[in-house]
């Protein structure tokens, strides 16, 4: 320890049972010595967490039924936000004809970060996107099943340390691409199968912090809702907000129908509309 | 009893807060240029959030602070070190940009009556981040966080500029997004000396919290500047220009070589940060805690130029 930080210390402490002193002295010695125990104890306890998920299967689910168990849904999410404005998360989607499937940031802001429905017959098996942590917090993926039974996995998420902000990087560089879309293809080992990414130059910004200069809110601007298309049919659609990281990206596996194009229509909470349309067939 | 003890307590109080600006290291590494070497570690309650380096240049007639500490304690801890260096005003509080181990002290530097300068961005990253560090750096900070009060600079740089110490001048510039969107260095012309806030790691790995190629393209620019020495962020107080950059440059041309790799072969952003740049490792201290954050932040930006 450094010698000014050290003396600093000390002073603390000093400060700390000279103020814990000067009140208790009309009082008998044993209670000072009490309120000195109760006093470091208050320092070191952690206020009590409320979990917010009861409240959120009521919010988002309608109090419906879920099934906590692995059989439907899994999620792969790193142990730590590592950067905690671009946290991947992956969710693989086990049972055939998965109707939807939900993530939810428990601890967020806006908790719920992406509501994935899929197209009949789409076959996504797998589905990953990027999302903004702010705190240590619970991450629930829950599925529909075609009956319409909700099953649900979670990953704890330590949040991320030092100066990382769940916030943008480089807010005019945002401002300047907004809308531009971009289209991969991966080549995969399953014929029956194609994997493809979609990424968004969206700030997917949350707002409400107040410009100090300005003294303006910062409104919130964020994608709300995205479909992805084969040719018509739907491959997957997507509702979300500000929990999702800027520039959104979703990387899927589907069952690729024969159509010749991919069709993104991405919308955001400002009625911006952003379309993109690409040949199918480049990798592989 | 209680009585007895608090009257010595008081005079070993006096005593410490007498010594406190002796114990606050603030070096001068060349005539009026003074800097303190933060350590190398994560901001905590332990260290008051001194880990970022400060400095001070001294003109004829006023002083500029550059960036202020993690904590009111610290920052507090500088102005005590800098009145026993010199008694004149303090005029200029500059700070390189958002990051609280550089701004969570300019609340002691209020009451000097010193402008608050910064980065044309930096109010924004202010608005956009402050609440978020205030709240999370609780969990490490704990009620050090209840004495910060963020400061806004009311002076803003566009690109460059030049304030006057009476007798030195100093020039300010702001950078493009590299390390961070507020990036702002200070170079005083008399003595050929730079501060380069964060945009210089030396020893402690390199933290991309804006531009991965911003921050390659910025240390190529920076290398232009005609100064003798730097003052890192983080690392030595002072190093040899401008070779001192050239650990960092190695670090973003490996950690943006490896991605481009991967994004190429068709990886995922998470089995890309669980390898690119690893190489790097045994070069940096903090490796664990920064690497796998600037290779996801990276991975991100890169997979734009991808085909």
């Amino acid at each position: 320890m450094r010698a000014w930080t050290a003396s600093l210390q000390a002073r603390h402490r000093l400060d700390r049972s000279e103020r814990e002193g000067a009140r208790s002295l009309r009082r008998p010695a044993a209670t000072a010595v009490a309120a000195l125990f109760l006093l470091a104890g208050a320092a070191l306890a952690e206020e009590p967490k409320i979990d917010p998920w009861p409240g959120l299967v009521a919010d988002i689910f309608h109090d419906r039924a879920i099934k906590t168990h692995e059989g439907v849904v899994t999620l792969d999410a790193p142990k730590r936000a590592e950067d905690a404005a671009i946290v991947p998360m992956t969710i693989s989607l086990l049972e055939p004809g998965l109707r939807a499937a939900t993530l939810v940031i428990d601890e967020n802001p806006m908790p719920m970060a992406a509501a994935f429905s899929f197209g009949e017959g789409a076959g996504v098996q797998k589905i990953e996107t990027r999302v903004r942590v702010n705190s240590y917090t619970n991450v629930h993926v829950v599925g529909e099943t075609a009956d319409g039974a909700l099953h649900s996995v979670v990953k704890f998420v330590k949040a991320s340390g030092g100066c990382s902000a769940p916030a943008i990087k480089d807010q005019d560089e945002a401002a300047a691409n907004l809308g531009k879309m971009k289209f991969r293809e991966f080549t995969t080992a399953n014929p029956a199968r194609r994997e493809a990414q979609i990424m968004i130059r969206h700030p997917n910004s949350s707002g409400m912090q107040m410009d100090p200069i300005t003294r303006a809110y910062i409104p919130a601007h964020y994608v709300d809702k995205i479909e992805v298309r084969q040719g018509d049919a739907l491959i997957f659609s997507m509702e979300g907000g500000i929990s999702l990281s800027e520039d959104p990206s979703f990387r899927f596996v589907y069952a690729p129908n024969g159509a010749k194009t991919i069709r993104v229509e991405a919308h955001d909470n400002r009625g911006g509309v952003f379309k993109g349309e690409w040949p199918i067939g480049g990798a592989s | 009893m209680l009585q007895r003890t608090i009257g010595p307590l008081v005079f070993a109080l006096a005593a410490l807060f007498a010594s406190l600006a002796q114990a606050f290291d603030l070096t001068e590494i060349a005539p009026g240029v003074f800097a303190h070497q933060g350590q190398t570690a994560l901001m905590s309650r332990d260290n008051f959030g001194d880990i970022a380096n400060l400095g001070a240049i001294v003109g004829e007639t006023a002083i500029a602070v550059i960036d202020t500490g993690g904590s009111r304690a610290e920052g507090e801890a500088f102005v005590a070190a800098l009145q026993q260096r010199s008694a004149k005003p303090i005029r200029y509080i500059v700070n390189t940009h958002v990051h609280p181990d550089h701004i969570f002290g300019n609340i002691a530097f209020r009451g000097t009556g010193a402008v608050f300068v910064g980065h044309k961005n930096l109010p924004r990253a202010l608005a956009v981040r402050g609440p978020h560090y205030l709240a999370s750096f609780r969990e490490t900070m704990g009620a050090l966080v209840d004495e910060v009060v963020l400061i806004p600079p009311s002076l803003t740089v566009e690109s460059e500029t030049t304030l006057d110490l009476g007798g030195r001048k100093i020039v300010l510039k702001a950078w493009r997004t590299a390390h961070s969107d507020a990036d702002l260095t200070v170079l005083d012309l008399q003595s050929g000396t730079l501060f380069a806030g964060d945009l210089l790691f030396l020893r402690h790995v390199p933290i991309v919290d804006g531009s991965l190629l911003g921050f390659l393209a910025v240390v190529d620019e920076l290398r232009a500047i005609p100064a003798v020495r730097v003052v890192p962020g983080h690392g030595p107080a002072v190093a040899p220009w401008p070779q001192a950059l050239d650990a960092q440059k190695a670090y973003l041309d490996h950690l943006t070589r490896d991605l481009r790799a991967d994004i190429a072969k068709g990886a995922t952003l998470a089995e890309s940060v669980k390898t690119a740049g690893r190489r790097e490792e045994p070069n940096w201290l903090l490796f664990e805690d920064y690497h796998t954050r600037n290779a996801t932040a990276g991975f991100a930006e890169l997979e734009w130029e991808a085909p």
